[in-house]
């Protein structure tokens, strides 16, 4: 029933044994120890569990983890170089973006995904492309306040 | 499992009381490398679940369980018959089985717990055992219960479907209407509100082998969860330690039992293996406590000039089949059932009943959030009726400090309503109203509303309302704070380190936080009550006076300073400012004994000193509080004339917080407070038909978003507290309070229409525009 897979982790490569119906969620908390990467909700409806995929933001919960061969993934652990913080998890730290902190790792991947494709959103439009991740702490004003924080920060840059 | 937290890579410079420091936990957040409950996993680890009974009532006649036992994979499938204790939680009351023997009393009754070699197998198991439930008949209705002849949820329970009642009279009681020229009535209905924290009900238990049972939890009160534990499943006390990480969010939703007892239990049967327990978003949803559905009937009246004479009152609150903290939700309802407003006369009821619903329990503001619904609505129906400005009408009637309540409490503490509210006539968004009103678009109508709000803090007149701080210098010359209060994400950890290092003057770097944890921490009561920074900051300053002073003498014996009075802390050292001589408190940690190097104070909040005409049952719940929070909320919305739909545009929040000892924390709780206030007014419909949860996931029970979200701004309103750390009162539940009447105010003022059943969904706005009844 199980077949080995290898994936691409922040970089590295993992060889794992996987059933063909185990989310990419599971694979990455459960056998690759990334437990930054949330649950939830198993269902798609609150983005605590996204990770880039080739750059884009997907729900891992949605997605079975065989179909992630061949992409390069990036979780929260692989967005910080170096130890060097990521300038978004610079404002998130600065600006108060979090508060429990278990929306957090896909919040900021979300946002990862959102500057990459528009350094300079604005607040209308971040608002709605924020809105597939939810977060019960904080009303969102530090989390928008520590996305639009970070876009000053990056000037840019990716 | 229980790690100390430490703290890189912060600025420089000692931590300071008002200063908007980055919050202690923030980067271990922001990279992932936090370890929440939910993040431990190990090789040999045991998965463990809950058969629960799916019916809202009913006799439990057979639970079959051989199939699930044989199945490859099963370590073991336990029953009430399993358990060597009382086989009963609760934190008032304990009429809550951990598995159910006789009964299920509502939808989430967990019947049998599973252990399995893996998840898969688990729900295999799960679906493998068989039920055999006699159907009775249930009751879904809060009044329906209280009439003779319904089904009763505890047959052993004296008082009938009634869990506890109460009632207050002050000054003449209903008499007093026959003198008011104006009298105006309501009755208001608010749903159960889901907490909806992203991590669900989750942790891990080992059985040791000296036979300790160590439970992580996702938890806001792990040492009574120890001691429930322990008697729920026969273990002396100290065979159980609770260990409580940052939760994932819990908003009450963690006060008190989860998953600890089914761990711990499953732990003794798992041969010595880890277990893991975690909760499903829809189970979470149908087993999980929620915010009190409440029916609430109300009568205020007052003289022709505005001045409040006379409020009568009947709150009927839905507990489910357990008490959970009905008693004590609806006991602070009570005593917040008038507002911050002098009413001399008054008349209030109360009922917290027993239903077949699901069950009800603490949710951030605890009862309060629902009669200041009701409340502050009547207050804007009141101004309608005398044609007033419904904030002139609070202003000419709000408490002041040495002025007594409705129900008879002398506010003793700093008093800020006035303050708040004059905050809010004077901004913008108050004084623009009219300008931004007229500037609608077409097919959409503008409205501006207020709350007025009051939140008491702590337990209580009976119930201890304690802390004791623990506090360290380490041997390598960190200060460690033993946290007794969880941080369930409010950020009162990351509080403390900012009170002990200011204090002993020291930068975030040299601060160490061990989190609550039964062994190593000192019982500081619950994560609640609007109480962590308070009590356990007033007595975690006494534990940093006391070291302050060992660290100075220390180092004055060492520099042979005559005395301490040169002698100063310096991040990382002592200075001698005479001399210019120093001494690394690496050194003095490592020259000091531990006895020496370790400081415990004790605080006990004060209690309300009236003597209330009420019974000591009533006491005991809580009634009589005196710290007290105020605040005043402005709503500016804008209601879509075609759809219904309610766009909350601006919100302003004035709050009596006492002293801001980090305003982006302080930020931070009131933006939240009003974010999940808003839910609850305009989106969060938790649907229960018959007992069934028809909204049992984040698909079909809708919360905020970033989109819904208006532009908030919170301003402090800083009345020093003489009894509070630094002057700090707790702000943590207050907001939440406010969004529900403000907008329903504004919706009023948008358009004639009142909303007397939350939430003000589009549908129900829409059925009210065209002036047909809502339901």
């Amino acid at each position: 029933m199980k077949q080995a897979i290898a994936l691409e982790v922040n970089g590295d490569t993992y060889e794992v044994l996987v059933s063909p119906n185990q989310t990419l969620l599971e694979v990455l908390r459960e056998k690759l120890g990334l437990t930054g990467t949330k649950k939830g909700c198993d269902l798609g409806a609150c983005g605590a569990c996204t990770v880039l995929l080739d750059g884009a933001a997907y729900l891992s919960c949605l997605m079975l983890a065989v179909d992630a061969v061949g992409k390069k993934i990036v979780t929260i652990e692989g967005l910080s170089q170096g130890g060097e913080l990521h300038p978004l998890q610079k404002s998130f730290v600065e600006l108060g973006g979090l508060q429990c902190g278990f929306c957090t790792p896909g919040i900021i991947m979300t946002a990862k995904a959102v500057l990459d494709e528009e350094p300079q959103p604005t607040e209308e439009s971040l608002k709605k492309k924020m809105a597939g991740n939810l977060c019960r702490c904080t009303g969102y004003k530090k989390v928008l306040d520590s996305i639009m924080g970070a876009t000053a920060r990056m000037g840019g840059e990716r | 499992m229980g790690e100390v937290r430490r703290h890189k890579r912060h600025s420089e410079g000692a931590l300071h009381i008002g200063a908007s420091t980055p919050r202690a936990d923030a980067y271990a957040k922001v990279t992932g490398a936090e370890k929440f409950a939910a993040d431990y996993y190990s090789s040999d680890m045991v998965w463990a679940g809950v058969k629960r009974g799916a019916a809202p009532h009913g006799v439990i006649k057979g639970i079959f369980t051989d199939e699930a036992c044989k199945a490859p994979g099963v370590i073991a499938v336990l029953t009430h018959r399993d358990i060597r204790g009382s086989n009963r939680q609760g934190v008032v009351r304990k009429d809550q089985p951990v598995l159910a023997d006789k009964k299920v009393r509502h939808c989430g009754d967990a019947v049998a717990l599973v252990l399995a070699e893996d998840r898969e197998t688990l729900l295999r198991a799960l679906d493998l055992i068989r039920l055999d439930l006699e159907a009775l008949p249930g009751v879904f209705d809060v009044e329906e219960a209280l009439k003779d002849g319904a089904p009763l949820v505890h047959e052993d329970n004296a008082g009938g479907n009634t869990l506890l009642e109460a009632h207050i009279q002050t000054g003449d009681g209903l008499t007093a209407f026959e003198r008011c020229d104006e009298v105006i009535e309501g009755r208001f209905e608010t749903p159960w509100q889901e907490h909806a924290y992203l991590e669900t009900e989750v942790g891990w238990a080992q059985q040791q082998n000296d036979g300790k049972v160590v439970i992580v939890a996702s938890t806001q009160t792990p040492f009574r969860d120890r001691a429930e534990v322990a008697e729920a499943i026969g273990l002396d006390l100290e065979q159980v330690r609770v260990i409580a990480p940052y939760t994932g969010g819990a908003f009450g939703g963690k006060d008190g039992i989860t998953v600890q007892t089914l761990l711990a239990l499953a732990a003794l049967h798992s041969n010595g293996r880890p277990v893991k327990m975690w909760w499903e978003r829809e189970e979470s949803f149908i087993a999980g406590t929620k915010r009190h559905p409440t029916r609430l009937y109300y009568r205020l009246g007052a003289k022709g000039d505005g001045v409040l004479h006379a409020l009568a009152a009947r709150l009927y609150f839905d507990t489910g089949p357990y008490d959970h903290l009905g008693g004590v939700v609806m006991t602070l309802a009570l005593e917040h059932a008038g507002g911050a407003y002098r009413i001399p006369h008054a008349l209030l009821d109360a009922w917290c009943v027993y239903t077949n619903n699901p069950i009800g329990g603490a949710f951030r503001a605890f009862g309060v959030t629902q009669v200041t619904a009701a409340m502050e609505q009547m207050m804007d129906m009141l101004a309608a009726r005398l044609d007033m400005d419904p904030l002139e009408l609070r202003l000419k009637n709000a408490l002041t400090r040495g002025e007594k309540t409705c129900v008879g409490v002398t506010l003793t503490g700093s008093t800020g309503l006035v303050e708040c509210l004059e905050r809010v006539e004077r901004h913008p968004l108050r004084t623009e109203r009219y300008a931004w009103k007229a500037a609608a678009g077409p097919f959409k109508r503008r409205g501006v509303g207020i709350a007025a709000l009051m939140h008491a803090a702590g337990y209580g007149t009976v119930v201890p309302d304690y802390a004791n701080a623990k506090i360290e210098l380490t041997p390598e010359g960190k200060i460690r704070i033993y946290c007794g209060v969880v941080d369930m994400g409010q950020g009162n950890a990351s509080a403390n380190a900012q009170i002990a290092g200011s204090i002993l003057n020291q930068n975030m770097d040299s601060m160490e936080l061990v989190l609550p944890d039964t062994d190593r921490t000192l019982p500081s009561g619950s994560a609640s009550a609007s109480r962590c920074t308070y009590t356990f900051g007033n007595a975690l300053i006494g534990a940093a006076e006391i070291l302050k002073n060992r660290i100075l003498q220390k180092a004055a014996d060492l520099l042979m300073a005559p005395s301490t009075d040169d002698l100063t802390l310096a991040p990382g050292k002592v200075v001698n400012r005479a001399t210019g001589a120093q001494i690394p408190l690496s050194r003095l940690g490592r020259l000091m004994a531990e006895s020496e190097r370790t400081a415990i104070s004790h605080f006990r909040a004060p209690v309300a000193k009236d003597r209330l005409d009420v019974t000591d049952e009533l006491r005991l719940h809580g009634l009589g509080h005196a710290v007290i929070s105020y605040g005043a909320h402005l709503a500016a919305v804008e209601v879509d004339e075609i759809t219904g739909a309610v766009e909350v545009v601006s919100y302003l929040s004035a709050t009596d917080c006492g002293r801001a000892l980090n305003p982006q924390i302080y930020e931070q709780q009131i933006h939240g407070g009003i974010c999940q206030g808003l839910g609850f007014a305009l989106f969060e419909d938790f649907r229960v038909e018959q007992g069934t949860v028809k909204s049992p996931d984040l698909a079909t029970y809708i919360i905020p978003t970033a989109p819904d979200t208006p532009n908030m701004e919170s301003l402090p309103v800083e009345l020093h507290e003489p009894t509070g750390p630094f002057g700090l009162k707790g702000v943590g539940e207050i907001a939440t309070n406010g969004p529900a009447p403000a907008v329903a105010n504004a919706l009023a003022d948008a358009c004639g229409i009142r909303m007397f059943r939350l939430p003000m969904t589009p549908e129900r706005v829409l059925l009210a525009l065209r002036g047909r009844e809502t339901r």
